[in-house]
C-alpha cells in the first residue's frame, strides 16, 4: 500500500496540470450532486416546516396563492372577506386562535401588514415567540399598541431600510415600492429579534392602520367605505385580507373548509404543510431534471477521468515496464492505476464540498433576501456523504480500463531503447 | 553457490508467417559469486532476450535457471517478480530512471518494491557513485553520465546477488563510458554482487577478464 501511495502521489505531481483539470470537474459535479440534494431537501423543509398556524382563511380562491401571500408575505393577495366572517371563524368553538391580516402597502418593498397585537403571542416555531431584539443590553423598543400609528419591523426590514426605533416613515400604496405614498406617517417603536423566517421581512402596524391609511377604501359591506381619518368605523366595512388560524384538532380543519366554503366568498387553505407540500410535489419533474443534470456532469467528470488516464497510458508504457523490471507485480501496477484515478476523484470529492458550501451560501442568500426563508447550510442530508463516496467509487472504476492497459503491458518491449 | 546457472535454456519467437524462429540456446552459462563476465554479440544476437529471461521478464520455453539458488524458471510470474526484486539488478542502455522522480527516489524504489525502503542506504549508495548533491535532482536535471550512475545506484538498492548490465555505455561518450564501467565494476566487487555485461562494443569486453561470446554459447 505504502508503495502505491508513493507512486500515486508523485504520477499526480508529474502529471500536476491534468490531474488538477480533472480534479477541479469532479469538484464540480460533486459539489453539484451535493447542492441539487441538499438544498432542495432544505428548500422543502423550510417551506413545508409548521408556521404557527394550522390554516388560513382568505379570499375565494387558490388555497396555494393564499398560504404563500399570508404565510411567505409573496404574491399579490388574492383578495378579501368581510370583518363579520373573521369574526364568525374566531367565535367558533372549534378555532383555538384566529389572527386578522390586512395587506395592501410596503415601505421601500417590504410588505406592512396590518393585524393585532395577539400575533406577537404566537408560536411561529416550537418554544419561539417575536420577541423585540436586544442589542448592546437594551431591548430595542416594544411592541405596537392598538390603533396607534406606530410599526414594530422585522429585523431584515431594519436592517435593509436602516429604520431606527423612533424614526418615522410613510407607508408606499400596493406593493410596488415606487407607488403612492400615503400621508399618514408611522413611528417605529420596535425591532424584532431575527426569526429566520418570511416575518423577518414584515413591517408590523396595528390593522385599524391599513383601514385608516390615505386612500383606502372599505368593501366590507359590498359598497365602497371612504373611512374619515378618525372615524369609528363600523363593523360591516372592514374587511381582512387573510385569517389566521390554529385549530382544536383535525377534525375541527375538515368541518371548517366546507364552512369557509359554503361562506360562498371564502377559502380554507389546510392544513398549511400539506398546501406547501403539494406545491412541491408539482415541482418535482424540476427538481428531477436537476438531479439528471447533476448526474450527467458526474459522468462527464468520470469519463474525463478515463480519458486523461487512458490517454497517458501510451507515454506510460515505458514507465511501467521499469517498474516491473525493478520488481513490481502486474497487480501493483494496475493497483497504482486505479489509486491515481480513484485519488483525483477523492480530490474532487474534497473540493466538492467547497464548491457546496459556495453554493448553498449563494442559494441561502438568495432565498433569504427574497423570501426571508433561511437554510441551514449544516443541516444534514445522506447526500453529504453518499455522494462524495460515490464519486469516489466511480473514479476507481473510471480507472480500471486504463489500468487494464497498464497490466498488459509488455515488459520485454517497452524496455528496449527507443532512438 | 552460484549467482547464476543457465542449463540448456532456449527461447524462440514466433514470426508473422507462423514459423518459430529461435532466439536462445544455451546450453550452459554460470557465474560464480561475486564473479565478473561480459558477453559479446552482434546487435541482433539475442543478447537483450537472454537478459531478460535470465530477469524472469520473459519465460523460456525449455531449460532452467537459477539465481542465487532459486530457480526462476520455475517459479510464477509473482515469483519471477518476487525474485527480480530481492535478487536481481538491472542496467539498461537507456538508464530507465522514472522520469517524475528524484535520483533519490529512483534508487528508494526498488527498496520499496521489496517492501523494505532504507533513505540511508540509498543516499551512501549515490554518494558511493558521485551524485552527492544531487539527490533531489530528476533525472531530466541531470546529465546522461549521472543519469547512468543513479541507474548504478538503483541496481544496487537492494543487495542483488546478480547485476545484470545491457549495453550500459551504449548511450555514453568514450570518457562517461569508461568512468561508468569502472564505477559499475567497482561497486559490484564492493557489494559481493556478481556482474554480468552484454555488449558489442569491443573497448567495454577489453575491460574483463573473462568474456564470453554468445555466437559460442548460442546455438540459435
Amino acid at each position: 500500500m505504502r508503495t502505491i501511495a508513493f507512486l500515486v502521489r508523485r504520477s499526480l505531481r508529474q502529471h500536476a496540470l491534468s490531474t488538477a483539470v480533472t480534479a477541479g470537474a469532479a469538484a464540480l459535479a460533486c459539489g453539484l450532486v451535493l447542492s441539487v440534494f441538499s438544498v432542495t431537501a432544505q428548500a422543502r423543509d423550510a417551506f413545508v416546516r409548521d408556521p404557527g398556524f394550522d390554516a388560513v382563511l382568505g379570499a375565494k380562491g387558490s388555497e396555494l396563492q393564499l398560504v404563500l401571500n399570508s404565510v411567505f408575505h409573496l404574491e399579490t393577495s388574492p383578495g378579501n372577506i368581510p370583518w363579520s366572517l373573521y369574526e364568525e371563524f374566531r367565535e367558533d368553538p372549534r378555532v383555538a386562535l384566529a389572527i386578522p391580516y390586512a395587506v395592501g402597502d410596503n415601505y421601500r418593498g417590504f410588505r406592512i401588514v396590518g393585524t393585532t397585537p395577539e400575533i406577537f403571542e404566537v408560536e411561529y416555531a416550537k418554544g419561539r415567540r417575536y420577541g423585540i431584539a436586544v442589542a448592546e443590553g437594551q431591548r430595542l423598543g416594544r411592541f405596537f399598541q392598538a390603533g396607534n400609528r406606530e410599526a414594530v419591523l422585522g429585523s431584515r426590514v431594519a436592517e435593509a431600510t436602516g429604520l431606527k426605533v423612533n424614526d418615522a416613515f410613510h407607508p408606499t400604496h400596493g406593493a410596488d415600492a415606487e407607488g403612492h405614498v400615503h400621508e399618514d406617517e408611522y413611528t417605529v417603536t420596535g425591532i424584532l429579534a431575527p426569526t429566520n423566517t418570511p416575518a423577518d421581512r414584515v413591517v408590523w402596524i396595528p390593522i385599524e392602520g391599513i383601514f385608516h391609511m390615505e386612500g383606502h377604501v372599505l368593501r366590507g359591506s359590498g359598497e365602497e367605505h371612504d373611512p374619515e381619518p378618525d372615524e369609528e368605523i363600523a363593523q360591516e366595512h372592514k374587511e381582512v385580507s387573510a385569517v389566521m388560524l390554529r385549530l382544536k384538532g383535525e377534525a375541527a380543519g375538515f368541518a371548517l373548509k366546507i364552512k369557509a366554503r359554503e361562506s360562498g366568498v371564502a377559502t380554507l387553505a389546510w392544513p398549511i404543510a400539506n398546501v406547501m407540500q403539494d406545491l412541491f410535489d408539482k415541482l418535482f419533474w424540476f427538481v428531477r431534471i436537476l438531479e439528471i443534470v447533476a448526474y450527467l456532469v458526474v459522468a462527464v467528470s468520470m469519463a474525463g477521468i478515463l480519458a486523461s488516464l487512458y490517454n497517458t497510458m501510451n507515454e506510460r508504457r515505458r514507465e511501467f515496464a521499469i517498474l516491473r523490471a525493478l520488481g513490481a507485480r502486474k497487480g501493483t501496477v494496475f493497483a497504482s492505476v486505479v489509486s491515481e484515478a480513484a485519488a483525483i476523484a477523492a480530490a474532487g470529492a474534497l473540493l466538492g464540498y467547497l464548491v457546496h458550501a459556495l453554493v448553498v451560501a449563494a442559494a441561502a442568500h438568495t432565498l433569504r433576501t427574497e423570501t426571508g426563508v433561511v437554510l441551514d447550510p449544516f443541516a444534514y442530508h445522506p447526500v453529504l456523504w453518499a455522494a462524495p463516496l460515490g464519486i469516489l467509487a466511480l473514479g476507481a472504476l473510471a480507472g480500471l480500463l486504463p489500468a487494464t492497459k497498464a497490466y498488459r503491458t509488455d515488459v520485454a518491449a517497452n524496455l528496449a531503447p527507443t532512438s | 553457490m552460484d549467482a547464476l546457472v543457465v542449463e540448456r535454456l532456449k527461447k524462440a519467437y514466433v514470426a508473422p508467417d507462423g514459423e518459430r524462429v529461435p532466439v536462445v540456446d544455451v546450453q550452459d552459462l554460470r557465474l560464480a559469486e561475486g564473479a565478473q563476465a561480459a558477453l559479446k554479440g552482434r546487435s541482433g544476437s539475442g543478447k537483450t532476450t537472454l537478459l531478460n529471461l535470465i530477469a524472469g521478464v520473459l519465460r523460456a520455453d525449455e531449460g532452467r535457471i537459477v539465481v542465487a539458488g532459486e530457480e526462476i524458471t520455475a517459479l510464477p510470474e509473482a515469483g519471477r517478480d518476487r525474485l527480480r526484486a530481492e535478487r536481481i539488478g538491472y542496467v539498461f542502455q537507456t538508464f530507465n530512471l522514472l522520469q517524475g522522480l528524484t535520483a533519490l527516489e529512483n534508487v528508494l524504489l526498488p527498496m520499496m518494491l521489496r517492501g523494505a525502503p532504507d533513505r540511508a542506504r540509498a543516499a551512501a549508495l549515490l554518494e558511493r557513485v558521485g551524485m552527492n548533491g544531487r539527490l533531489d535532482y530528476r533525472p531530466a536535471q541531470l546529465s546522461v553520465g549521472q543519469q547512468q550512475r543513479v541507474a548504478v545506484a538503483r541496481a544496487l538498492a537492494n543487495r542483488p546477488a546478480l547485476v545484470l548490465a545491457d549495453e550500459p555505455t551504449g548511450n555514453l561518450d568514450e570518457q562517461h563510458a569508461d568512468e561508468a564501467l569502472g564505477l559499475l565494476r567497482d561497486v559490484c566487487r564492493e557489494n559481493g554482487t556478481a556482474l554480468l555485461v552484454v555488449s558489442h562494443d569491443a573497448r567495454v569486453l577489453g575491460r574483463f577478464e573473462r568474456v564470453l561470446a554468445l555466437k559460442e554459447l548460442n546455438r540459435a
